[in-house]
């Protein structure tokens, strides 16, 4: 075991620096980078805020379901299958049907089927349909219906998110897809989180609807703005999809902050049209089933600009015109999980992070070095080898450090001397019973390969379980601790196994104590 | 390290107080239960910093909120201050908004909120859920490692003297009344991986000596092993036990209920390889024989 080929030696030392070297790549100068590789520092050490959002698919599939009734009308229509008693449930449709046979045959037809798409990737139907008693039949989503619809929603949404916190500014956000419904959002340096969460709550669904005088069939009452309670006609002229821009702008004539828009070629055909149609009439501008204003109509708009007001201040002004711009999400979100650290804290926690771990370091280091001597310098050796590889590995990975991370490292420095430790105490052993020396060493190298190897292996799986299952910073602990119990096996089996043989071969005849 | 200490001798009465011990940490985490933090029992968090206050004031104002069960602490500095607010049935969203606000209009000093965490119902029960599993898969594991690297007497052996540990730590944790938040859960696995390391090193002497010694009973064996490697777990602990104590004085409060956690496992994680693992062989009446079997059966 003390004997090393040459080849063997530049193998050992080659993949140490090559990997040490790295390390240093956090040192450099910012503004001038030789390679842009460090590591990143966590949410908890460098500020900043994390939110898990969650979508709420419910409405939508509610209105999902009442978007196949006609449809699925017709099509009973069509083939001649009576139907009765259609009635429109939460997220299903029930009715009685005379032909199950044909229902069943058309229902289910793969052959351009528009009511029931077959959605090739799931191998299912979109819809599915159950007998509940000898005619009745009720329709719902099939399980994978209700997956797509989730999954389209949850893409959407995603996509939505990102234009709204860009378009906010902040530096480096990081949105990322969690499960089946939620999406994670990172801003690091952020704050105070509440604009953006308040930006986020907002699903900003806008439509144009028309006032009516009285409370006729197909209107609801809505409050305005300045607490009029106005009949708005269901009926939608125009929605927010049809908007290509919104800037917050301050009115010449009264100095009110607005929101001004501008429509796309089918909005403003749309638009222009309902205005020629209606002047005199008051158009009421629908937010989340809110009224912002309800102005009149005073002449036909036309060219596809418009203008919204409605008591705005300019914050709220230029919000709004971020929303529209942005466009509507398709469900709410909902924040289920919100963290946010302050820079100060976070500045404290590297500055007691690291004097820990620079205390944690000379304690172990003049611990071995009372315990062990000259073997005592060479784990500690090691030791400051296995540090600069363990962070050289974390910079190649660009991986995130976190405070526990940290105390990952530090808890690394601990119990990395332990291979070591049982290599040294099992060559004392051997000493005791073996004349040569260098036998002695040999033997107690090779008797404690295995232990060691048992003994690290244990911690592995401990950190590869956490690393799956822990979430943000507790993760940051598992990848120092997993790589750390790597780099400690190398440490000590090969450099420090190579170091001690340069000790042990150079003091052939003398004594050797350990 | 050339003193023997016989170490089989204390086997029996080390038993009787591991039970002991055991049962009572059961009784705690059962019928005192565990103090969760925000992370596994939903609700919120503030940290801040604030100069010319105190605890009371900061809580009269809250309790004037209505906000359901507010808990108000110093944390690490007389000016650092942790605020908790418990999960209330009604949905109210925008309760950190409004805190901030009352407390900002109503301290006269300037405040820096320097950590708000927010968890709600339905991710604090994931979270838990999740904890528990990792716990759980990480015991599997080690039984399922220790399986195939030793015989099923081994393992069953480990995997009592890690769930002693882990219960143990956690009884303390719930004696102490201590918070159960996802850095516990991370220690309490760190634990199970070092307790396991120990074990493993006694294991190994354990088979190395029943080969070399087939004469001898499994409890001089076992008194035998520990005393061989002694030096060594008494060194690891002392390293590790400096790693740590340097975070739990100087690696600030937020990391301290984790290397608290952490200290107490490497003590208890100690101990039970070497009053539990160990005398627990003589149970499953381990001797050389429980070796040659297995490696009858490997060659055919």
């Amino acid at each position: 075991m003390l004997n090393f080929s040459k080849i063997n030696i530049l193998i050992i030392y080659l993949v140490f620096f090559t990997i040490a070297v790295f390390s240093s790549l956090n040192f450099q100068d910012k503004n001038n980078l030789l390679i842009d590789k460090k590591i990143n520092l966590g949410l908890d050490l460098q500020g900043g805020s994390y939110l898990l959002l969650e979508i709420n698919s419910d409405t939508l599939v509610k209105e999902k379901i009442q978007g196949k009734v006609i449809p699925i009308k017709k099509l009973l229509k069509e083939n001649n299958i009576v139907y009765s008693n259609f009635k429109i449930n939460n997220q299903t449709l029930s009715l009685n049907i005379d032909d199950f046979d044909k229902f069943d045959l058309i229902f289910y037809s793969k052959k351009d089927n528009q009511v029931n798409p077959y959605i090739d990737n799931y191998r299912s139907f979109e819809l599915e349909y159950k007998k509940i008693s000898n005619n009745q039949i009720e329709i719902l989503f099939s399980k994978f219906g209700l997956l797509t619809i989730n999954n389209s929603a949850l893409k959407q949404s995603i996509e939505i998110v990102r234009r709204r916190i860009d378009d906010v500014g902040t530096k480096e956000p990081t949105i990322l897809q969690r499960g089946e419904k939620r999406i994670l959002v990172e801003l690091p340096g952020l704050k105070d989180p509440e604009r953006i969460k308040t930006l986020l709550g907002k699903t900003a669904q806008l439509n144009f609807r028309l006032v009516s005088e009285n409370s006729e069939f197909g209107t609801e009452k809505l409050i305005s703005e300045n607490s009029e309670s106005l009949n708005v006609s269901k009926r939608i002229i125009m929605s927010g999809e049809n908007l290509i821009d919104a800037q917050p702008n301050i009115n010449n004539q009264n100095n009110e902050p607005t929101v001004s828009f501008t429509l796309d070629r089918l909005g403003a055909q749309k638009f222009g049209r309902a205005t020629t149609d209606n002047v005199g009439k008051r158009l009421a501008i629908v937010l989340d089933g809110e009224i912002v204003s309800a102005p009149s109509i005073n002449e036909p708009i036309t060219s596809g600009n418009g203008m919204i007001s409605g008591n705005f201040s300019f914050q709220e002004a230029t919000d709004l015109a971020l929303l529209l711009r942005s466009g509507a999400l398709p469900t709410p979100l909902l924040v289920v999980e919100e963290r946010t650290v302050g820079p100060d804290l976070g500045e404290d926690s590297i500055r007691s992070g690291v004097i820990s771990l620079f205390v944690g370091f000379v304690l172990v280091i003049l611990f071995m070095l009372y315990k062990y001597k000259i073997f005592g310098l060479i784990a500690n050796t090691a030791l400051i080898a296995n540090l600069l590889m363990l962070i050289g590995i974390l910079t190649i990975l660009e991986a995130t450090l976190t405070l526990p991370g940290i105390a990952g490292i530090i808890l690394t420095v601990g119990m990395a001397v332990d291979a070591n430790v049982l290599i040294f105490e099992r060559i004392k052993e051997e000493l005791k019973t073996e004349k040569s020396i260098i036998h002695a060493f040999d033997t107690g190298y090779t008797k404690a390969k295995i232990t060691v190897l048992d003994a690290n292996i244990t911690t592995l799986i401990a950190a590869i379980i956490l690393f799956a299952f822990g979430s943000g910073p507790v993760k940051g602990f598992a990848i120092t601790l997993g790589i750390g119990i790597i780099t400690t096996l190398f440490t000590a089996y090969f450099l420090a196994r190579h170091l001690t043989s340069i000790v042990v071969l150079n003091t052939k005849n003398k004594e050797i104590r350990i | 390290m050339n003193r023997k200490f016989n170490f089989s001798s204390k086997f029996r009465s080390a038993n009787i107080f591991s039970l002991f011990i055991f049962a009572t940490s059961l009784i705690f985490i059962l019928f005192k239960g565990l103090n969760y933090g925000i992370d596994f029992k939903g609700g919120t968090l503030i940290e801040l910093r604030a100069s010319n206050t105190n605890t009371s004031s900061i809580r009269s104002i809250l309790t004037n909120m209505n906000l359901g069960d507010v808990s108000v602490k110093n944390f690490g500095k007389s000016s650092d201050y942790l605020i908790k607010v418990e999960q209330k049935q009604t949905n109210e969203e925008n309760i950190i908004p409004q805190i901030k606000k009352k407390l900002t209009e109503n301290l006269n000093t300037e405040i820096n909120f320097r950590r708000v965490e927010n968890v709600g119902p339905k991710v604090s029960a994931e979270l838990l859920q999740s904890g528990i599993l990792a716990i759980s898969l990480s015991l599997a594991a080690m039984l399922f490692y220790i399986w195939i690297r030793f015989e099923w007497q081994f393992s069953l052996g480990s995997i009592i003297a890690l769930f002693h540990d882990v219960v143990i730590t956690l009884g303390i944790f719930s004696f102490l009344s201590l918070e159960i938040n996802l850095s516990i859960i991370a220690a309490v696995l760190t634990i199970v991986g070092y307790s396991m390391n120990d074990t493993v090193v006694i294991y190994d002497r354990i088979r190395e000596n029943l080969n070399k010694y087939n004469k001898l009973s499994i409890s001089e064996i076992a008194n035998l092993s520990i005393n061989d490697t002694l030096a060594r777990t008494i060194i690891t602990s002392i390293t590790t036990l400096l790693a740590l104590l340097s975070i739990f004085i100087l690696g600030g409060e937020i990391l301290r209920g984790f290397s608290f956690a952490m200290i107490l496992g490497v003590i208890i994680g100690t101990y039970s390889s070497i009053f539990v693992a160990s005398p627990i062989l003589k149970f499953f009446k381990v001797t050389y024989k429980t070796l040659e079997k297995e490696e009858e059966k490997i060659v055919p």
